[in-house]
């Protein structure tokens, strides 16, 4: 809470209320509690409310149950981050209290259970501790034995309270939520906010209101990066998909299945990752550019086939939300290790487009910009996008959808002649023709994997290769040369630049403000092309003394990450290094700034 | 897509439909016309008869280039498209099937055409078999059985017999073979039948039974290799004083248990339609489900559908 830090309690009478730009709450406690849903209820609120919000969870692996958290930052500003820091920890259990008192800042409040968490005495001085029965107190207000159900809810009543939150607003979002048949459920769940929102927290603590938001434009909606990712395709005019299971993934391909029958296409859950890509493909080769996605293993799985629709230049795009590798690694933690497989991965010289969205509303986006490309290029793009962005909620303003939907409706319209793969095309892009389309002069394209000639059929021919391989590269050459160039982010010249792929943009943007404002000389940049990469990037580092790639994956054999990896061949150019880390979990502020000054170890001010 | 996954949208000015399939209008494509590259098949090779009946099956049943899709994996026989005067695809080894399957839902207004060895389709493609065939998706396969790795010369195959004597196996195989037939009825194909190249009327017979099947079809058509398995079919070869016997007419084709007894017979064993049944497809079921959907949103123009989505996000 940047306007207003927790004072001494009030001593007696009414709490004090102290208005706020923003707040971090934290919710600790299991996943089978719904805590998720008290962090999206917050989310979707601040989002009606012309908020910023980004919301930060880690779940279990585990099949059912296990400690979880959801961490949700609203404020009336801009919001770059999850926060490092929490004003707020709500804790259920002993373990969430225990295992996050750490992150909860000195002088915060801590909110438990007190039916379930001890708080400890040596804690008390540093932390605001107020204790409600909520679990008994939630049996008493919806009665029954639905001991477990609805406490979630009766918190969210307390969380309004102490936030002074807009109660009419929350009841709207709850009635939506609980849309069963039985009216019981809502009348439950409608009760345990009430007797939340009723309960006394005591004089003891001072009480919140945000400061009007001053954004007034478009609406806001409010998701998590794989439902902008989802209906960004859709947007795109994506009609066809096929997938298997993998988190997290696994969203993208349920949301794709339930809402594509809706615009008259259809996703196939398939029998592997192979099945699922080699059916993406089909179904592009078909005319319309399909969809297929994974995690980690599924996308090592899917390499040769990819490598396939490189070759034959067939438009695809390819989801990877990445988590921790190698191998099954870890399935719910976050990392950006996939980078090295999404731009080089498979035999041969394949040359293929990535894409890293930077954050919620760029899922939307990017979706649209890798379709787009995949038709114009006629090669696969990969969304590279993460395990923190795919889950984590942030509001942006709504999309002017009517501008923005497009129709890719194969065009069958009868040709007189074809060459699939035309060497005169001096930017070596050609363009797909979907079967079913008349060919006049009667001789026919086939797609190959094989080396081949410019109608398809193959050739053992040195200078047939030597000129496809060009043809394959000059493309994405012509591609790269029409990317825009990353906008600094800070002063053009300086010392330090840190520079971004992916999910981390706002903590870094972050980390360069905290630095700047105590006279650091640091920039950054974010950069969402990754293969090829844009023009300009070697203009840009020459304005600075250091270039630090900040990546969540491991420093390497030599010392910086596969971004890192990627500049150091682009550029030749030894000021680039890596801020790299493989702890599974998101960057914070304080990290970044922290080893970005380990990092030089001249200092950041030094000019 | 506005309109169902049955129909191909039509819509704005750059985009014509093909024209009506009416015979009247074009006749039926000739030999010279629907062939291409010439094979690159050894002399002798059973599949060229298998390509010269789907020559003939596109010339009688007035097939155009533009309406038939032929794919294929990896393997000798896989070469196929590239002798086709048609939109073809040449895919990866084995994954020819999900390949097609994408095309098949998403495209219904062609035919769909798949060839391939017996290494593509049961040994690294075998999960995609049995998926395929349980899933009914509508396409005929035709599995140009030979028994042998060709094109990589002499290794075992997943249908090679016991004792077969390869380069990977030099004392003779010793693994169980892939009995085709009762992989694919085990695994729920609708259609299933068994041909040899050597004996084109009957090879085309199945064709054409397999193409108006709505399901998926599947062909096992021996097809013999001279250069690494010479001889290996001759006991079914009348010209060579082998035995062509036809499944009995009394042979009830719906009958699953009658069908599996057939594929354990003794080599030769019976050549006909062993297995034929009616399960609705992936493609209808897939099509029901848009209708499904469709009934609120058939009015809406995509965006509005999508707005509606976005409202409940808000």
């Amino acid at each position: 809470m940047s306007d207003a830090t927790l004072t001494a309690p009030a001593s007696g009478g009414t709490p004090k209320v102290s208005r706020v730009s923003e707040a971090i709450i934290r919710i600790a406690g299991n996943s089978q509690d719904g805590i998720q849903a008290i962090g999206g209820f917050l989310a979707r609120l601040a989002g009606r409310s012309e908020q910023e919000v980004m919301t930060h969870m880690t779940i279990p692996a585990t099949i059912s149950g296990g400690p979880s958290i959801f961490q949700v930052r609203i404020g009336s500003g801009e919001v770059l981050s999850s926060g490092d820091e929490a004003d707020v920890l709500l804790a259920f259990y002993q373990h969430s209290y225990e295992g996050h008192i750490n992150s909860l800042k000195k002088g915060g409040i801590v909110l438990y259970d007190s039916d379930h968490v001890e708080p400890k005495p040596e804690w008390q001085k540093d932390y605001h501790h107020v204790g409600v029965p909520i679990s008994g107190l939630t049996v008493e207000a919806i009665g029954g034995t639905a001991k477990d159900k609805g406490k979630n809810i009766y918190a969210l009543g307390l969380v309004a309270k102490m936030f002074d939150l807009n109660i009419p607003k929350l009841e709207k979002l709850i009635g939506e939520r609980f849309t069963s048949k039985d009216p019981s459920i809502l009348n439950n769940a409608l009760a345990a906010f009430h007797a939340g929102y009723s309960h006394s927290l005591g004089s003891v603590i001072e009480t919140f209101a945000f400061v009007e938001s001053q954004k007034k434009g478009r609406p806001q909606v409010v998701m998590n990066g794989n439902e902008a990712m989802g209906y960004g395709l859709i947007a795109a005019g994506v009609r066809f998909g096929a997938g298997y299971p993998i988190t997290p993934w696994s969203d993208i391909m349920e949301l794709l299945r339930r809402e594509l029958p809706k615009y008259g296409g259809s996703f196939i859950q398939c029998e592997d990752e192979i099945a699922s890509i080699s059916m993406a493909i089909g179904g592009s080769y078909g005319g319309r550019v399909a969809v297929t996605g994974s995690s980690g293993p599924g996308i090592s799985l899917k390499t040769e086939a990819l490598g396939w629709a490189v070759m034959a230049e067939i438009p695809l795009v390819i989801v990877d939300i990445q988590r921790g590798g190698p191998s099954t690694g870890m399935p719910t933690n976050v990392e950006q290790s996939d980078l090295n497989i999404a731009c080089f991965g498979g035999h041969g010289d394949s040359p293929r487009v990535v894409i890293a969205p930077a954050d919620v509303e760029d899922c939307f986006y990017s979706a649209i910009e890798a379709v787009n490309i995949a038709r114009k290029y006629s090669v696969p793009v990969i969304l590279l996008s993460d395990q923190a962005i795919a889950t984590r909620i942030e509001a942006f303003a709504e999309p002017n959808l009517e501008t923005i939907c497009q129709d890719i409706s194969p065009d069958l319209t009868p040709v007189a002649s074809h060459k699939p793969y035309d060497l005169s095309a001096a930017d070596g892009v050609t363009q797909h023709l979907a079967p079913g389309t008349r060919i006049e002069d009667g001789v026919y394209p086939i797609a190959t994997g094989l080396e081949h000639d410019e109608y398809g059929h193959p050739t053992g021919s040195p200078k047939l290769h030597s000129q496809m391989n060009a043809k394959r590269r000059k493309k994405l050459q012509t591609l790269a040369a029409s990317l825009p160039t990353p906008n600094i982010y800070g002063p053009a010249e300086g010392n330090v630049l840190l520079v971004g792929w992916g999910s981390t943009q706002g903590p870094i943007k972050e980390a360069v403000d905290r630095a700047r404002a105590t006279g650091d000389s640091v920039s950054s940049i974010h950069i969402r092309h990754i293969n090829p990469l844009p023009p300009g990037l070697e203009n840009i580092f020459a304005g600075f003394n250091h270039v630090l790639v900040v990546e969540m994956n491991d420093e390497g054999l030599y010392g910086y990450g596969q971004l890192g990896g990627v500049l150091r061949a682009c550029f030749g150019d030894k000021k680039i290094r890596g801020i790299t880390k493989t702890d599974g979990l998101t960057f914070k502020v304080k990290e970044i700034v922290e080893k970005a000054r380990a990092n030089v170890a001249t200092g950041l001010r030094k000019l | 897509m506005s309109s169902s996954l049955t129909d191909i949208p039509v819509r704005g000015g750059n985009i014509t439909a093909v024209p009506a399939n009416s015979p009247l209008e074009r006749k039926g494509l000739t030999k010279k016309e629907i062939a291409a590259d010439h094979p690159t098949w050894c002399p002798g090779c059973g599949d060229f008869s298998v390509l010269a009946l789907y020559f003939k099956l596109i010339e009688k049943r007035k097939l155009w280039h533009e309406k038939i899709t032929t794919v294929a994996g990896i393997g000798c026989s896989s070469r196929f498209p590239y002798f086709v005067q048609a939109h073809g695809v040449h895919y990866i080894h084995g994954r020819a099937l999900p390949f097609a399957s994408g095309i098949s839902l998403s495209r219904p207004d062609l035919h769909l055409f798949v060839f391939g060895g017996d290494g593509d389709a049961f040994s690294i493609g075998g999960n995609h078999f049995t998926h395929t065939a349980r899933k009914n998706i509508k396409m005929t396969y035709v599995v140009m059985d030979n028994w042998v790795y060709g094109l990589t010369k002499k290794q075992t195959s997943p249908t090679s017999p016991l004792g077969f004597k390869s380069k990977t196996d030099i004392g003779g195989a010793t693994d169980q073979p892939i009995n085709p037939m009762k992989q694919a009825i085990a695994a729920g194909a609708t259609f299933v039948a068994r041909t040899t190249h050597s004996n084109p009327n009957h090879v085309l017979q199945m064709m054409e039974a397999a193409m108006d099947h709505d399901g998926f079809s599947f062909i096992e058509c021996l097809s013999e290799c001279v250069e690494f398995y010479e001889g290996a079919f001759d006991a079914s070869n009348p010209r060579k004083g082998g035995v062509f016997n036809t499944v009995p007419a009394d042979h009830d084709v719906t009958d699953e248990l009658a069908a599996y007894k057939l594929s354990g017979e003794a080599f030769p064993g019976k050549f006909g339609i062993f297995y034929k049944a009616t399960r609705a497809t992936k493609n209808a079921n897939e099509a029901k489900v848009v209708a499904a959907a469709r009934e609120k949103t058939a009015s809406l123009k995509d965006w509005e559908i999508l707005q509606k989505s976005f409202d409940r996000l808000k």
